[in-house]
């Protein structure tokens, strides 16, 4: 992506859409939504408009230094994130899918 | 290797026409070693079917006693062991089902000092515990032992399984490096389980034990399985092992136990102790010593309203103002007078105290093991949930 399209309003930019499923621990930040549709090419991009519809979620996701916190996984459809070549980085093809894999202990 | 006598080989005839598992499987299966770590809602269905399968030997560690809010999910017991010691009931339970096995009891808490110690015998460690630090506890230990681990966990409507084992794949701590901050994540306790779910999730674990001991089949190692129940849906992810992992990583950290709770966040922190000490308590029989004395004061519950629908406080005025809404509704909310905060268990109602006097509050008061407390203490009729 240029630097004159990540400037363009989203709306106006012909982004892959892509559909983030959400743990039960985060949906207090997300109005109870248990998956929402954002757009990006890349895994960072599709989560930084996730944050920019739900601004609560940003402190759970990220640290105060902007990373992704150690005990958020995020999985690019069967593949954990952090285990591919380009993480974060990783592209986007229409019809993927993101999901927070939800951290739970209950027995 | 042992054989089989004539009840037995009765008893696993379905096993034994079984070509994957035969006579070989079973025999290998009354040669094998299970630890099941909690007696829970995962526990009894693992308890129960591995005993059934005829696993040879089942330690069984537990230290909690048996509670009626347990019967609507943990099947191994009675309405008539509510009180009892869980292990007790639970071996007593599996040896009646099958008198052919071992159940070695185990009723102590898993701890850094004794979890090699009490694991190291067995085969096959199985997780149903309830909480993040046996969890991590458990892998820890495991990965040092060289060990599968029988992943299991569940809450509300979700439950996921998997099989950790360090030695061909990831472990535990290669997925979920670090806990959640404590709080985030409730428990079965605070958030809720559909009774048959760890009936499901549990049923499934007992599975993957029962192919490691026979050898059989693809184990769930790698893969971690996820299922909404709500939705009947199971996704399916792979894993992969973390070469930086802190326990089986290339230089592992972990060359021993830890202190898990402090690893969890457990251990409160000098500002969660000064903002515990902060905050006001009232006991239930000392709050229905004021409202009998007449003395004025309000009610705010800060649960959910499903819950102020199983019980609440008001016939002595208390009004809903879900933890959720607190700071939004702050204005609905006295702010001189004695006003008690009240929930399940009064963590909730802390946590409101505590938001509410950043906002300048100085007159709440929490009330001292919630509601349930209050029927405990006060009103037996309205009974604990």
């Amino acid at each position: 992506m240029t630097n004159h399209a990540a400037r363009t309003p989203r709306q106006d930019v012909a982004r892959t859409a892509v559909t983030v499923l959400l743990p039960l621990a985060l949906r207090d930040y997300t109005d109870g939504a248990d998956t929402a549709e954002v757009a990006g090419d890349t895994v960072a991009a599709a989560l930084t408009d996730l944050v920019r519809t739900y601004p609560e979620l940003r402190r759970h996701l990220y640290s105060d230094a902007g990373h992704l916190r150690g005990y958020v996984n995020v999985f690019l459809n069967s593949d954990e994130v952090r285990g591919l070549d380009r993480g974060m980085d990783s592209p986007i093809t229409p019809g993927d899918t993101l999901m927070i894999v939800p951290s739970i202990a209950g027995g | 290797m042992a054989e089989l006598n004539a009840a037995e080989i009765q008893r696993y005839s379905r096993h034994l026409v079984l070509p994957e598992v035969a006579l070989e499987g079973q025999l290998a299966l009354k040669a094998g070693s299970v630890a099941i770590v909690g007696s829970g809602g995962l526990g009894s269905p693992l308890g129960m079917y591995l005993a059934a399968a005829g696993v040879g030997t089942i330690g069984l560690i537990d230290f909690d006693v048996v509670d009626a809010s347990n019967l609507q999910r943990q099947v191994l017991y009675a309405t008539s062991d509510v009180g009892r010691c869980k292990v007790t009931a639970a071996a007593e339970r599996l040896r009646a089902l099958n008198p052919h096995i071992t159940v070695n009891e185990h009723n102590v808490r898993l701890t850094s000092d004794n979890a090699l110690d009490i694991l190291a015998p067995y085969d096959v460690v199985v997780d149903g515990t309830d909480n993040f630090p046996t969890r991590y506890l458990v892998n820890d230990a495991c990965v040092l032992l060289g060990k599968p681990y029988v992943y299991g966990s569940i809450l509300r409507f979700e439950g996921q399984v998997s099989v950790f084992d360090s030695r061909i794949g990831p472990c535990y701590r290669c997925l979920f490096r670090e806990p959640p901050p404590p709080g985030l994540v409730p428990s079965c306790a605070e958030g809720g389980v559909l009774g048959v779910l760890p009936g499901i999730i549990g049923s499934m674990q007992a599975l993957e034990t029962i192919k490691l001991l026979i050898g059989r089949g693809d184990v769930m190692v790698s893969r971690l399985a996820l299922f909404d129940a709500l939705r009947f849906k199971w996704r399916e992810l792979t894993l992969k092992k973390n070469s930086e992992c802190a326990a089986c990583g290339t230089h592992p950290t972990i060359t021993h136990l830890i202190d898990y709770d402090d690893f969890c966040g457990m251990k409160g922190t000098d500002m969660a102790d000064d903002a515990q000490a902060g905050v006001r308590e009232v006991t239930a029989a000392e709050l229905k010593g004021k409202i009998d004395a007449g003395q004025p004061l309000v009610l705010i519950d800060v649960r959910e309203e499903y819950e102020w629908d199983i019980s609440n406080l008001s016939k002595f005025g208390a009004k809903l103002i879900p933890l959720g809404d607190v700071l939004e509704r702050s204005a609905e909310i006295a702010k001189s007078g004695e006003v008690v905060v009240y929930c399940r268990s009064g963590k909730r109602s802390e946590s409101a105290i505590r938001h509410l006097q950043a906002q300048g509050f100085n007159n709440l008061i929490n009330l001292k093991g919630g509601i349930n407390g209050w029927a405990s203490d006060v009103d037996p009729a309205m009974g604990t949930y």
